[in-house]
């Protein structure tokens, strides 16, 4: 019979999801590559649109960044919290995550209150133009999913009170947190497309 | 960082206590609940097997239909408008509820198989993508059974599907349900991503692996990046059914040629990703009766992913006609025709490799080999109109209309045919009967030929596609009788498989594990195969590990007799990425009721959305969201929280 090949039939081997090496890091991952790309094809729709619209397609050819631009920095900063949480537990602490990841949820809980302000302060309604309808649905699948991060943010803090996560066991977290991370990155997307490109002449 | 804790793993051979022990970990309990509850990919396989040629037959019946209102001018079987929804539903379920899902059906089958895994890697994913192909499939066909059936073709343009024109409920069952089935397919895609790159045996690296592997894990990627396309898409048109939007509504600033872009976008890929798998199975299935390895491996293997990386850019030979600026034309007519290259890379590989073989011929053989001749016919009149001017010229013919057919039935329905001959002694332990299964391919593909090969002629003869009748008038008449008789004889043909199946469920010659000296891993185990699959891991040393003997091993033998146990679980081995070296453990998840929940609750949520009843959406809404929460609670069995706390 012939010799197993030592790098093919280890001896021993690690059991289970150990820090984030674990097929359910690369499942979330793929998975919001997905959502990414959905995001991608709204943005697609937005700028196709807008480019083949006669001129003056933007109902407001400069969109106030009053609410918006801060709004978008709390979601970072809410982010950057989720990180340092993260990394609490990486480290073995527990008090610290419970706090992050508390602090997240109100924050975020912020931002859809401050988005809903935002909205309401705007001139236009879901049919007024397509302009319109790009701006509250981009907008409104992107809160959506805000509200889903939001859920697993709460999820996170309730596991971490009953003490489920240590150094070594504690995918479930990074899982959670990548997911939050995309949700900020998709605002800044969101903001860059339909605050900053109307300044740097699109559109108008 | 903590060190990892490492556990010694048992090497050893198979025995009785062994597999004794890995049967009563991995086996699926009796009756309702298990169910509605089992993950077992040969299960989850099966069923979609099954459920998608259910689709098959429906489809076919509405073909039925349509070729007999079609064969002879002014005839009034059906009214236009029922016209209009069943050549809608027959595309429809073709496309979206049988080619694709069929396919995924028999990877999800054979994947661990073939990989020398014991599951996938997200077992409860698997369930669910099937539970909401199933639920999603249900929903588009309750529209078409109360008369809501989709009636704008697959392709559903505005602003015929828009609410000024198409009142009814039709587009909303259809929007709806495709937002809904994209969920199914989304989720099946991470599954086989995450699946090659993570289980497969060691020592399979990736230019060791079939290429049918190969055609799933390109489509999957496909998959995953298009499939918001066209969730999107119809997301947008109900918004502009219901709400009121105006995406696209010129009348408000919107443009109708976005649902063209998006619905291409996505809809050029997926015709990739309906083909692909099907010629990994012919690249798999046709050198086993060649009696040589496949010419060409990894031509054949690059082939595949360049095809589906310039899939990405050809979608705007669909648009050819709306006037799009010619820069753009130019580009992707351009792109159309080179696409044709790696596709002839793969027609000249199976050629080569019938010419160097010893072919055997059988039913399996003939379905496989006739897809060559098929694909041929089809990629030539694709590669036709990818030229812009001759595309103006055939556009909205009957031309196209044999185009898709030789592509999608020569392409999809033929390996798929070749494949149940194939693997379906593995999956059942039967064979098929080889004398019945002659009479099976020769009808079919001689209906399928009289059926399709004149309607080229039909499209040159410029009659327009998607009208529910014609005036005889330059030839169509006897054109179209002949395409509708071949349309009959083609379908006896497949009558004859589902006979063929049914006959040999009961009667078949008992097959043994490897009824044709087969090469690959699945050929290994038990027809049909344990619950567990592999009582050992193999350790996987070449392209073929059961032709080692004959074909001399270079890089040392493969072993399949000894190996991992793993048996202290529900346990497979995770390996790396690229060269398959052992990389850790992977704890696989017990039977569970989530994936049917999370179902039951979006089914809910959608028909709540149809119904716009609100309580209905929260209602399913707040389901899903329970059944998910329950499904993501983490587990120490799964070592998604420490084991040794409260």
């Amino acid at each position: 019979m012939p010799e197993l090949a030592a790098a093919t039939q280890p001896k021993s081997l690690p059991v289970g999801p150990v820090g984030r090496r674990g097929v359910g890091w690369w499942g979330v991952s793929t998975l919001i590559l997905s959502e990414l790309a959905l995001f991608g094809y709204l943005f697609f729709a937005y700028f196709y649109t807008g480019a083949t619209a006669p001129p003056g397609w933007l109902i407001d050819p400069a969109p106030s960044l009053k609410l918006a631009l801060p709004n978008t920095v709390l979601l970072l900063a809410s982010s950057v919290i989720v990180w340092l949480g993260e990394r609490s537990i990486r480290r073995g602490g527990r008090a610290g995550a419970q706090a992050a990841f508390a602090i997240a949820f109100l924050i975020g809980g912020a931002f859809v209150a401050i988005q809903w302000l935002e909205w309401s302060s705007k001139p236009f309604r879901l049919g007024t133009s397509s302009y319109a309808s790009l701006y509250f649905v981009t907008g409104g699948l992107h809160i959506a999913h805000v509200i889903a991060g939001l859920l697993v943010l709460a999820a996170l803090f309730w596991w971490t009170c009953l003490d489920y996560f240590s150094v070594r066991r504690h995918l479930v977290v990074a899982a959670g947190a990548l997911y939050w991370h995309f949700v900020s990155l998709v605002s800044v997307l969101v903001l860059f497309t339909f605050y900053v490109t109307p300044y740097l002449g699109f559109g108008r | 960082m903590m060190a990892p804790e490492l556990r010694r793993l048992a090497i050893g051979t198979d025995t009785v206590e062994h597999e004794a022990r890995l049967l009563e970990l991995w086996e699926t309990r009796p009756g309702i609940g298990g169910f509605f509850s089992t993950v077992d990919h040969k299960e989850i396989g099966i069923r979609y097997v099954v459920t998608a040629f259910v689709f098959l037959a429906l489809g076919g019946l509405e073909a039925l239909v349509i070729r007999l209102q079609l064969a002879g001018p002014n005839l009034s079987i059906l009214t236009p408008d029922e016209y209009n929804q069943f050549f809608s539903t027959h595309g429809m379920t073709m496309i979206f509820l049988y080619a694709a899902p069929i396919l995924s059906g028999f990877s999800n089958y054979l994947w661990p198989l073939l990989l020398g895994s014991r599951d996938m890697a997200f077992p409860r994913l698997n369930a669910l993508s099937y539970w909401i192909y199933l639920a999603s499939g249900l929903f588009l066909y309750a529209g078409f059974l109360t008369g809501n059936g989709p009636n704008d073709g697959w392709f559903n343009y505005v602003p015929y599907a828009s609410r000024d024109y198409n009142p009814g409920l039709n587009q909303d069952f259809y929007a709806l349900g495709m937002v809904f089935l994209g969920i199914s397919t989304t989720v099946g895609a991470a599954n086989f991503i995450v699946s090659f790159f993570r289980t497969r045996a060691p020592g399979m690296s990736i230019n060791r692996v079939p290429i049918m592997v190969w055609g799933t894990l390109t489509a999957s990627v496909a998959n995953l990046l298009v499939v918001p396309a066209v969730s999107l898409a119809f997301f947008m048109l109900w918004m502009d059914r219901q709400f009121g939007t105006h995406f696209f509504d010129p009348a408000g600033g919107g443009q109708p040629l976005l649902w063209q872009h998006l619905f291409w976008l996505f809809g050029h890929p997926w015709v990739y990703a309906i083909v692909l798998p099907a010629m990994g199975m012919v690249s798999d299935g046709l050198p086993v009766f060649c009696r040589r390895p496949l010419v060409g491996y990894s031509l054949v293997a690059l082939a595949t992913v360049a095809t589906m990386i310039l899939g990405f850019g050809v979608w705007v030979h669909h648009m050819f006609a709306t006037g799009l600026p010619g820069l753009g034309l130019a580009f992707f007519s351009g792109a159309s025709i080179l696409i044709t290259l790696p596709s002839a890379v793969a027609v000249f590989a199976w050629l080569a490799t019938i010419w160097l073989g010893r072919p055997v011929i059988t039913t399996a053989f003939l379905f496989f080999s006739s897809m060559i001749l098929l694909f041929v016919i089809g990629g030539v009149s694709g590669f036709m109109t990818a030229s812009v001017p001759v595309d103006w010229q055939l556009t909205d013919t009957y031309f196209v209309v044999a185009h898709i057919h030789y592509v999608l039935i020569g392409i999809n329905v033929f390996p798929v045919a070749g494949a149940v001959y194939f693997w379906f002694p593995k999956m059942t332990g039967r064979l098929l009967d080889e004398r019945l299964g002659r009479w099976n391919f020769w009808i079919m593909f001689l209906g399928f030929n009289l059926a399709f090969l004149p309607m080229h002629l039909t499209g040159l003869l410029g009659m327009p596609r998607r009208v529910y009748t014609y005036a005889d008038y330059g030839g169509w008449g006897t054109l179209n009788l002949i395409t509708s008789i071949g349309s009959f004889v083609f379908a006896v043909g497949v009558l004859l498989l589902f006979v063929n199946v049914v006959k040999s469920l009961r009667s078949g010659a008992v097959a043994g594990k490897n009824p044709w000296d087969a090469p690959t891993l699945e050929w290994a185990v038990p027809s049909p195969p344990p619950v567990y699959n592999f009582a050992v891991i193999p350790t996987v040393s070449s392209r073929h590990p059961l032709w080692e003997d004959r074909l001399g091993a270079e890089g040392g033998r493969s072993i399949l007799d000894r190996g991992l146990l793993l048996a202290s679980g529900k346990e497979t081995i995770g390996t790396t990425g690229l060269d398959a070296e052992p990389l850790m453990v992977l704890e696989m998840a017990e039977d569970s009721f989530a994936p049917f929940a999370l179902t039951l609750g979006l089914s809910l949520f959608f028909v709540g959305l149809l119904l716009r009843s609100w309580t209905l959406t929260g209602v399913g809404a707040a389901s899903a969201a329970f059944a998910l929460l329950a499904w993501l609670w983490p587990q120490r069995a799964l070592d998604e929280r420490e084991r040794g706390r409260a």
